[in-house]
Protein backbone atom coordinates (compact mmCIF):
# COMPACT_ATOMS: atom_id res chain seq x y z
CA UNK A 1 0.00 0.00 0.00
CA UNK A 2 1.38 3.39 -0.90
CA UNK A 3 0.51 6.72 0.61
CA UNK A 4 0.14 9.40 -2.03
CA UNK A 5 0.58 12.22 0.48
CA UNK A 6 4.02 10.90 1.46
CA UNK A 7 7.04 12.83 0.21
CA UNK A 8 9.28 9.80 0.78
CA UNK A 9 8.26 6.22 1.26
CA UNK A 10 10.21 3.05 2.00
CA UNK A 11 8.45 -0.17 1.00
CA UNK A 12 9.99 -3.41 2.31
CA UNK A 13 13.48 -2.05 1.80
CA UNK A 14 16.51 -4.21 2.41
CA UNK A 15 20.08 -3.13 1.88
CA UNK A 16 22.95 -5.58 1.88
CA UNK A 17 26.57 -4.68 1.46
CA UNK A 18 28.42 -6.76 -1.14
CA UNK A 19 25.45 -9.08 -1.24
CA UNK A 20 25.91 -10.54 2.25
CA UNK A 21 25.99 -8.33 5.35
CA UNK A 22 22.52 -6.85 5.89
CA UNK A 23 22.54 -3.21 6.98
CA UNK A 24 18.83 -2.51 6.56
CA UNK A 25 16.11 -5.10 6.58
CA UNK A 26 12.37 -4.92 5.89
CA UNK A 27 12.13 -1.17 6.26
CA UNK A 28 8.66 0.34 5.86
CA UNK A 29 8.48 4.04 6.58
CA UNK A 30 6.76 7.02 5.13
CA UNK A 31 7.79 10.63 5.53
CA UNK A 32 4.95 13.10 5.27
CA UNK A 33 5.18 16.21 3.17
CA UNK A 34 6.42 19.15 5.24
CA UNK A 35 7.37 17.20 8.36
CA UNK A 36 10.74 16.87 10.01
CA UNK A 37 11.40 13.21 10.65
CA UNK A 38 14.31 12.39 12.91
CA UNK A 39 16.13 9.12 12.30
CA UNK A 40 17.44 8.27 15.74
CA UNK A 41 19.77 5.41 16.55
CA UNK A 42 23.22 4.39 17.65
CA UNK A 43 26.23 4.20 15.35
CA UNK A 44 25.72 1.29 12.99
CA UNK A 45 21.95 1.24 13.38
CA UNK A 46 21.47 1.99 9.68
CA UNK A 47 20.22 5.56 9.91
CA UNK A 48 22.80 7.07 7.55
CA UNK A 49 22.32 4.15 5.17
CA UNK A 50 18.58 4.84 5.22
CA UNK A 51 19.23 8.49 4.41
CA UNK A 52 21.51 7.64 1.49
CA UNK A 53 18.90 5.34 -0.02
CA UNK A 54 16.65 8.36 -0.50
CA UNK A 55 18.96 10.23 -2.92
CA UNK A 56 20.39 6.99 -4.23
CA UNK A 57 23.91 7.48 -2.95
CA UNK A 58 23.19 3.85 -2.13
CA UNK A 59 20.83 1.57 -3.99
CA UNK A 60 18.65 -0.88 -2.05
CA UNK A 61 19.05 -4.61 -2.60
CA UNK A 62 15.31 -5.24 -2.35
CA UNK A 63 12.12 -3.22 -2.00
CA UNK A 64 11.28 0.25 -3.20
CA UNK A 65 12.06 3.79 -2.20
CA UNK A 66 9.56 6.33 -3.50
CA UNK A 67 10.28 10.04 -3.73
CA UNK A 68 7.24 12.15 -4.63
CA UNK A 69 5.44 8.92 -5.42
CA UNK A 70 8.02 7.76 -7.93
CA UNK A 71 10.50 4.96 -7.39
CA UNK A 72 14.08 6.20 -7.11
CA UNK A 73 15.01 3.44 -9.54
CA UNK A 74 12.87 5.22 -12.16
CA UNK A 75 14.04 8.77 -11.39
CA UNK A 76 16.94 10.08 -13.41
CA UNK A 77 19.51 9.97 -10.60
CA UNK A 78 20.97 13.42 -11.33
CA UNK A 79 17.50 14.98 -11.40
CA UNK A 80 16.60 13.18 -8.19
CA UNK A 81 19.66 14.52 -6.37
CA UNK A 82 19.22 18.08 -7.56
CA UNK A 83 15.64 17.85 -6.34
CA UNK A 84 16.84 16.99 -2.82
CA UNK A 85 19.03 19.12 -0.54
CA UNK A 86 21.81 17.38 1.35
CA UNK A 87 23.78 18.56 4.39
CA UNK A 88 26.35 16.48 6.28
CA UNK A 89 28.41 16.71 9.44
CA UNK A 90 31.69 17.61 7.75
CA UNK A 91 29.77 20.07 5.53
CA UNK A 92 31.76 18.86 2.50
CA UNK A 93 32.20 22.36 1.12
CA UNK A 94 34.42 22.66 -1.95
CA UNK A 95 37.70 24.05 -0.57
CA UNK A 96 38.56 25.71 -3.88
CA UNK A 97 35.24 27.59 -4.09
CA UNK A 98 34.44 30.63 -2.00
CA UNK A 99 31.20 30.81 -0.03
CA UNK A 100 29.06 32.28 -2.78
CA UNK A 101 30.27 29.75 -5.35
CA UNK A 102 29.69 26.89 -2.93
CA UNK A 103 26.14 28.08 -2.32
CA UNK A 104 25.53 28.74 -6.01
CA UNK A 105 26.53 25.19 -6.94
CA UNK A 106 23.17 23.61 -7.72
CA UNK A 107 21.53 26.72 -9.24
CA UNK A 108 24.55 26.97 -11.54
CA UNK A 109 24.33 23.28 -12.48
CA UNK A 110 20.67 23.95 -13.21
CA UNK A 111 21.71 26.86 -15.44
CA UNK A 112 19.81 29.59 -13.67
CA UNK A 113 20.44 33.13 -14.94
CA UNK A 114 23.33 34.93 -13.26
CA UNK A 115 21.13 37.62 -11.71
CA UNK A 116 18.76 35.04 -10.26
CA UNK A 117 21.66 33.05 -8.82
CA UNK A 118 23.19 36.15 -7.23
CA UNK A 119 19.88 37.15 -5.65
CA UNK A 120 19.24 33.64 -4.39
CA UNK A 121 22.74 33.29 -2.87
CA UNK A 122 22.23 36.55 -0.99
CA UNK A 123 18.80 35.48 0.20
CA UNK A 124 19.78 32.02 1.35
CA UNK A 125 22.93 33.23 3.17
CA UNK A 126 20.73 35.72 4.99
CA UNK A 127 18.41 32.86 5.89
CA UNK A 128 21.20 30.92 7.62
CA UNK A 129 22.46 34.03 9.39
CA UNK A 130 25.55 34.86 7.33
CA UNK A 131 25.60 38.44 6.00
CA UNK A 132 26.45 38.28 2.32
CA UNK A 133 28.88 41.19 2.28
CA UNK A 134 30.94 39.70 5.06
CA UNK A 135 31.04 36.08 3.93
CA UNK A 136 30.48 35.78 0.18
CA UNK A 137 34.15 35.96 -0.78
CA UNK A 138 35.60 33.86 2.01
CA UNK A 139 36.93 30.37 1.48
CA UNK A 140 35.87 27.41 3.65
CA UNK A 141 39.19 27.39 5.50
CA UNK A 142 38.51 30.97 6.59
CA UNK A 143 35.31 29.95 8.39
CA UNK A 144 34.60 28.50 11.81
CA UNK A 145 32.96 25.08 12.10
CA UNK A 146 29.57 26.67 12.77
CA UNK A 147 29.90 29.00 9.79
CA UNK A 148 30.85 26.09 7.54
CA UNK A 149 27.74 24.23 8.67
CA UNK A 150 25.62 27.27 7.87
CA UNK A 151 27.15 27.49 4.40
CA UNK A 152 26.50 23.76 3.96
CA UNK A 153 22.88 24.34 4.90
CA UNK A 154 22.65 27.35 2.57
CA UNK A 155 24.05 25.24 -0.26
CA UNK A 156 21.50 22.52 0.44
CA UNK A 157 18.67 25.10 0.36
CA UNK A 158 19.93 27.10 -2.62
CA UNK A 159 17.87 25.54 -5.38
CA UNK A 160 14.81 25.50 -3.08
CA UNK A 161 14.39 21.73 -2.92
CA UNK A 162 11.22 20.50 -1.25
CA UNK A 163 13.13 17.71 0.46
CA UNK A 164 16.16 18.13 2.71
CA UNK A 165 18.38 15.32 3.98
CA UNK A 166 20.61 16.08 6.94
CA UNK A 167 23.17 13.69 8.37
CA UNK A 168 24.19 14.81 11.87
CA UNK A 169 24.75 18.28 10.46
CA UNK A 170 25.43 19.81 13.87
CA UNK A 171 27.26 16.82 15.31
CA UNK A 172 30.77 18.23 15.21
CA UNK A 173 29.99 21.65 16.65
CA UNK A 174 30.78 22.92 20.12
CA UNK A 175 27.72 22.85 22.43
CA UNK A 176 27.08 26.60 22.33
CA UNK A 177 27.24 26.93 18.55
CA UNK A 178 25.24 23.77 18.30
CA UNK A 179 22.47 25.16 20.51
CA UNK A 180 22.33 28.37 18.48
CA UNK A 181 22.19 26.64 15.15
CA UNK A 182 19.58 24.14 16.37
CA UNK A 183 17.46 27.03 17.53
CA UNK A 184 17.78 28.74 14.17
CA UNK A 185 16.97 25.52 12.41
CA UNK A 186 13.68 25.36 14.32
CA UNK A 187 12.77 28.85 13.10
CA UNK A 188 13.88 27.97 9.59
CA UNK A 189 11.81 24.84 9.45
CA UNK A 190 8.69 26.80 10.40
CA UNK A 191 9.18 29.37 7.65
CA UNK A 192 10.33 27.00 4.93
CA UNK A 193 7.93 24.06 5.33
CA UNK A 194 10.35 21.57 3.82
CA UNK A 195 10.21 17.83 4.20
CA UNK A 196 13.27 17.06 6.30
CA UNK A 197 14.85 13.74 7.14
CA UNK A 198 17.38 14.32 9.88
CA UNK A 199 19.84 11.72 11.17
CA UNK A 200 20.98 12.04 14.76
CA UNK A 201 22.19 9.93 17.68
CA UNK A 202 21.29 12.67 20.14
CA UNK A 203 17.91 12.14 21.87
CA UNK A 204 17.64 15.75 22.98
CA UNK A 205 18.19 16.93 19.41
CA UNK A 206 15.61 14.44 18.14
CA UNK A 207 13.04 15.60 20.70
CA UNK A 208 13.70 19.26 20.06
CA UNK A 209 13.80 19.35 16.27
CA UNK A 210 11.59 16.47 15.21
CA UNK A 211 7.90 16.39 14.36
CA UNK A 212 8.27 12.63 14.57
CA UNK A 213 11.07 10.32 15.63
CA UNK A 214 11.87 7.09 13.82
CA UNK A 215 13.94 4.87 16.06
CA UNK A 216 16.36 2.48 14.38
CA UNK A 217 18.34 -0.36 15.81
CA UNK A 218 20.51 -2.95 14.03
CA UNK A 219 19.08 -2.08 10.64
CA UNK A 220 15.45 -2.32 11.73
CA UNK A 221 12.85 0.33 12.38
CA UNK A 222 11.72 -0.01 16.01
CA UNK A 223 8.88 2.46 15.72
CA UNK A 224 7.85 5.98 14.80
CA UNK A 225 6.83 8.29 17.62
CA UNK A 226 5.68 11.82 18.26
CA UNK A 227 8.18 13.41 20.69
CA UNK A 228 5.63 13.29 23.52
CA UNK A 229 4.83 9.64 22.78
CA UNK A 230 8.50 8.84 22.69
CA UNK A 231 9.03 10.18 26.19
CA UNK A 232 6.05 8.18 27.50
CA UNK A 233 6.91 5.00 25.63
CA UNK A 234 7.58 1.80 27.55
CA UNK A 235 9.04 0.08 24.50
CA UNK A 236 12.24 -1.79 25.35
CA UNK A 237 14.15 -0.16 22.54
CA UNK A 238 13.07 3.34 23.60
CA UNK A 239 13.77 3.03 27.33
CA UNK A 240 17.57 3.29 27.18
CA UNK A 241 17.21 6.57 25.24
CA UNK A 242 14.74 7.95 27.73
CA UNK A 243 16.92 7.09 30.70
CA UNK A 244 19.96 8.63 28.99
CA UNK A 245 17.91 11.74 28.28
CA UNK A 246 16.53 11.90 31.86
CA UNK A 247 20.04 11.44 33.26
CA UNK A 248 21.34 14.39 31.26
CA UNK A 249 18.33 16.47 32.36
CA UNK A 250 18.98 15.57 36.00
CA UNK A 251 22.56 16.68 35.75
CA UNK A 252 21.32 19.94 34.28
CA UNK A 253 18.74 20.42 37.04
CA UNK A 254 21.06 19.53 39.88
CA UNK A 255 23.59 21.98 38.47
CA UNK A 256 20.99 24.77 38.46
CA UNK B 1 90.85 24.92 -25.39
CA UNK B 2 89.15 26.55 -22.40
CA UNK B 3 85.40 26.09 -21.90
CA UNK B 4 84.38 29.64 -22.93
CA UNK B 5 86.43 29.36 -26.11
CA UNK B 6 84.90 25.98 -26.87
CA UNK B 7 81.40 27.43 -26.39
CA UNK B 8 82.11 30.36 -28.69
CA UNK B 9 83.61 28.10 -31.34
CA UNK B 10 80.70 25.64 -31.15
CA UNK B 11 77.92 28.16 -30.60
CA UNK B 12 75.78 26.99 -33.49
CA UNK B 13 76.16 23.32 -32.72
CA UNK B 14 75.33 23.99 -29.11
CA UNK B 15 72.11 25.77 -30.07
CA UNK B 16 71.16 22.93 -32.38
CA UNK B 17 71.80 20.30 -29.74
CA UNK B 18 69.91 22.32 -27.10
CA UNK B 19 67.02 22.60 -29.56
CA UNK B 20 67.07 18.85 -30.15
CA UNK B 21 67.18 18.22 -26.44
CA UNK B 22 64.18 20.50 -25.85
CA UNK B 23 62.33 18.74 -28.65
CA UNK B 24 62.99 15.28 -27.18
CA UNK B 25 61.96 16.38 -23.69
CA UNK B 26 58.98 18.45 -24.86
CA UNK B 27 57.44 15.78 -27.07
CA UNK B 28 58.04 13.05 -24.49
CA UNK B 29 56.48 15.10 -21.72
CA UNK B 30 53.46 16.02 -23.83
CA UNK B 31 52.95 12.34 -24.59
CA UNK B 32 53.51 11.34 -20.96
CA UNK B 33 50.90 13.90 -19.83
CA UNK B 34 48.47 12.96 -22.61
CA UNK B 35 48.70 9.29 -21.60
CA UNK B 36 49.52 9.57 -17.90
CA UNK B 37 46.77 11.92 -16.72
CA UNK B 38 43.91 9.93 -18.32
CA UNK B 39 45.51 6.73 -17.03
CA UNK B 40 45.65 8.18 -13.52
CA UNK B 41 41.98 9.20 -13.81
CA UNK B 42 41.14 5.69 -14.99
CA UNK B 43 42.89 4.22 -11.93
CA UNK B 44 40.87 6.47 -9.64
CA UNK B 45 37.72 4.99 -11.19
CA UNK B 46 38.96 1.37 -11.31
CA UNK B 47 41.38 0.98 -8.38
CA UNK B 48 41.56 -2.76 -9.05
CA UNK B 49 43.93 -1.94 -11.93
CA UNK B 50 46.20 0.09 -9.69
CA UNK B 51 48.76 -2.54 -8.74
CA UNK B 52 49.01 -3.84 -12.31
CA UNK B 53 49.53 -0.46 -13.98
CA UNK B 54 51.65 1.19 -11.31
CA UNK B 55 53.62 -2.05 -10.95
CA UNK B 56 54.35 -2.25 -14.66
CA UNK B 57 55.39 1.38 -14.56
CA UNK B 58 57.66 0.74 -11.62
CA UNK B 59 59.39 -2.11 -13.43
CA UNK B 60 59.85 0.16 -16.41
CA UNK B 61 61.70 2.62 -14.19
CA UNK B 62 64.13 -0.06 -13.05
CA UNK B 63 65.30 -0.84 -16.59
CA UNK B 64 68.51 1.11 -17.20
CA UNK B 65 67.90 3.73 -19.84
CA UNK B 66 70.59 2.50 -22.20
CA UNK B 67 69.14 -1.02 -22.04
CA UNK B 68 65.63 0.29 -22.68
CA UNK B 69 66.83 2.09 -25.83
CA UNK B 70 68.34 -1.19 -26.98
CA UNK B 71 65.26 -3.24 -26.11
CA UNK B 72 62.97 -0.95 -28.09
CA UNK B 73 65.21 -1.07 -31.16
CA UNK B 74 63.49 -4.04 -32.86
CA UNK B 75 60.06 -2.34 -32.80
CA UNK B 76 58.72 -1.55 -36.27
CA UNK B 77 58.37 2.16 -37.22
CA UNK B 78 59.65 3.21 -33.79
CA UNK B 79 63.00 1.48 -34.25
CA UNK B 80 63.41 2.97 -37.71
CA UNK B 81 64.41 6.39 -36.38
CA UNK B 82 66.54 7.22 -33.38
CA UNK B 83 64.42 10.19 -32.27
CA UNK B 84 61.21 8.12 -32.27
CA UNK B 85 62.94 5.51 -30.22
CA UNK B 86 64.27 8.07 -27.78
CA UNK B 87 60.87 9.74 -27.42
CA UNK B 88 59.17 6.41 -26.69
CA UNK B 89 61.73 5.48 -24.06
CA UNK B 90 61.60 8.93 -22.43
CA UNK B 91 57.79 8.83 -22.40
CA UNK B 92 57.85 5.47 -20.66
CA UNK B 93 60.17 6.84 -17.99
CA UNK B 94 58.10 9.99 -17.48
CA UNK B 95 54.85 8.09 -17.21
CA UNK B 96 55.11 6.75 -13.66
CA UNK B 97 55.30 10.05 -11.76
CA UNK B 98 52.48 11.49 -13.87
CA UNK B 99 50.15 8.49 -13.47
CA UNK B 100 50.93 8.02 -9.81
CA UNK B 101 50.46 11.66 -8.89
CA UNK B 102 47.25 11.98 -10.89
CA UNK B 103 45.85 8.96 -9.08
CA UNK B 104 47.13 10.11 -5.66
CA UNK B 105 45.83 13.63 -6.19
CA UNK B 106 42.33 12.45 -7.08
CA UNK B 107 42.28 9.83 -4.32
CA UNK B 108 43.34 12.56 -1.89
CA UNK B 109 40.16 14.62 -2.39
CA UNK B 110 38.33 14.60 0.96
CA UNK B 111 35.61 11.96 1.10
CA UNK B 112 32.94 14.39 2.40
CA UNK B 113 33.70 16.79 -0.46
CA UNK B 114 33.26 14.04 -3.01
CA UNK B 115 30.14 12.72 -1.30
CA UNK B 116 28.57 16.18 -1.14
CA UNK B 117 29.39 16.76 -4.81
CA UNK B 118 27.69 13.52 -5.83
CA UNK B 119 24.73 14.18 -3.54
CA UNK B 120 24.29 17.66 -5.03
CA UNK B 121 23.79 16.01 -8.41
CA UNK B 122 27.11 16.53 -10.17
CA UNK B 123 27.55 14.14 -13.06
CA UNK B 124 30.72 12.01 -13.18
CA UNK B 125 32.17 14.44 -15.68
CA UNK B 126 31.33 17.50 -13.58
CA UNK B 127 32.77 15.79 -10.52
CA UNK B 128 36.02 15.23 -12.40
CA UNK B 129 36.38 18.67 -13.98
CA UNK B 130 34.91 20.88 -11.26
CA UNK B 131 36.08 19.08 -8.13
CA UNK B 132 38.64 16.32 -8.55
CA UNK B 133 41.01 17.77 -11.14
CA UNK B 134 41.11 21.28 -9.65
CA UNK B 135 41.78 19.87 -6.18
CA UNK B 136 44.35 17.38 -7.49
CA UNK B 137 46.02 19.87 -9.85
CA UNK B 138 48.95 20.81 -7.65
CA UNK B 139 49.76 17.15 -6.96
CA UNK B 140 49.48 16.40 -10.69
CA UNK B 141 51.80 19.30 -11.55
CA UNK B 142 54.24 18.05 -8.91
CA UNK B 143 54.33 14.72 -10.79
CA UNK B 144 54.88 16.47 -14.11
CA UNK B 145 57.67 18.48 -12.49
CA UNK B 146 59.45 15.36 -11.23
CA UNK B 147 59.01 13.65 -14.59
CA UNK B 148 60.35 16.64 -16.51
CA UNK B 149 63.51 16.86 -14.45
CA UNK B 150 64.11 13.10 -14.86
CA UNK B 151 63.46 13.35 -18.60
CA UNK B 152 65.93 16.21 -19.13
CA UNK B 153 68.60 14.04 -17.53
CA UNK B 154 67.74 10.76 -19.22
CA UNK B 155 67.48 12.52 -22.59
CA UNK B 156 71.27 12.97 -22.58
CA UNK B 157 71.51 9.17 -23.02
CA UNK B 158 69.53 9.49 -26.26
CA UNK B 159 72.75 10.62 -27.96
CA UNK B 160 74.09 7.08 -27.49
CA UNK B 161 71.59 5.81 -30.09
CA UNK B 162 72.11 8.80 -32.34
CA UNK B 163 68.97 10.74 -31.36
CA UNK B 164 70.96 13.92 -30.75
CA UNK B 165 70.53 16.36 -27.92
CA UNK B 166 73.09 17.66 -25.42
CA UNK B 167 74.29 14.11 -24.76
CA UNK B 168 76.24 14.43 -28.02
CA UNK B 169 78.75 16.70 -26.27
CA UNK B 170 78.86 14.47 -23.23
CA UNK B 171 79.61 11.30 -25.18
CA UNK B 172 82.07 13.12 -27.44
CA UNK B 173 83.85 14.57 -24.40
CA UNK B 174 84.01 11.13 -22.81
CA UNK B 175 85.55 9.68 -25.97
CA UNK B 176 88.00 12.57 -26.28
CA UNK B 177 88.71 12.60 -22.52
CA UNK B 178 87.98 16.34 -22.63
CA UNK B 179 86.11 17.72 -19.64
CA UNK B 180 85.27 20.98 -21.40
CA UNK B 181 83.32 19.13 -24.06
CA UNK B 182 81.50 17.14 -21.40
CA UNK B 183 80.65 20.33 -19.54
CA UNK B 184 79.42 22.00 -22.73
CA UNK B 185 76.69 19.32 -22.74
CA UNK B 186 76.22 18.87 -19.02
CA UNK B 187 75.87 22.52 -18.02
CA UNK B 188 73.09 23.46 -20.45
CA UNK B 189 71.29 20.20 -19.56
CA UNK B 190 71.52 21.03 -15.86
CA UNK B 191 70.32 24.59 -16.49
CA UNK B 192 67.40 23.20 -18.49
CA UNK B 193 66.44 20.87 -15.65
CA UNK B 194 66.71 23.65 -13.08
CA UNK B 195 64.60 26.08 -15.11
CA UNK B 196 61.94 23.46 -15.75
CA UNK B 197 61.90 22.70 -12.04
CA UNK B 198 61.64 26.38 -11.19
CA UNK B 199 58.85 27.22 -13.65
CA UNK B 200 56.78 24.14 -12.81
CA UNK B 201 57.37 24.85 -9.12
CA UNK B 202 55.89 28.32 -9.59
CA UNK B 203 52.86 26.86 -11.36
CA UNK B 204 52.44 24.31 -8.61
CA UNK B 205 52.57 26.95 -5.88
CA UNK B 206 50.10 29.18 -7.67
CA UNK B 207 47.68 26.22 -7.81
CA UNK B 208 48.05 25.63 -4.08
CA UNK B 209 47.29 29.27 -3.43
CA UNK B 210 44.08 29.24 -5.43
CA UNK B 211 42.55 26.71 -3.12
CA UNK B 212 44.10 28.13 0.00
Amino acid sequence: MTDSSAAIEFVDVTYRINGNRTLISGLNLSVRRGETLMLLGRSGSGKTTTLKLINRLLAQSAGKVLVDGRSTAVWDVIRLRRHIGYAIQEAGLFPHYNVQNNVALVPRLERWEAARIAARVREVLQLVGLPYDEFADRYPDQLSGGQRQRVGLARALAADPQILLMDEPFGALDPITRGEIQHEFMQLKKTLQKTVVFVTHDVAEALMLGDRIALMDSGKLKGVFLPAEFLRSTDDSVLPYISAFRASQQILNSGA
Amino acid sequence: MALPDFIVAHKREMLTLTGEHLWLVGVSMLLAIAIGVPLGIFLSRRPAWKSLILGANNIMQTIPSLALFGLLLPLPWIGARADRLAILALTLYALLPVVRNTYTGIAGVDAPVREAAIAMGLTQRQLLWQVELPLASNVIVAGIRTATVITVGVATIAAAIGAGGLGEFIFRGLAMVDNNVILAGAIPAALMALSADFVLGLIQRSLVRTHH
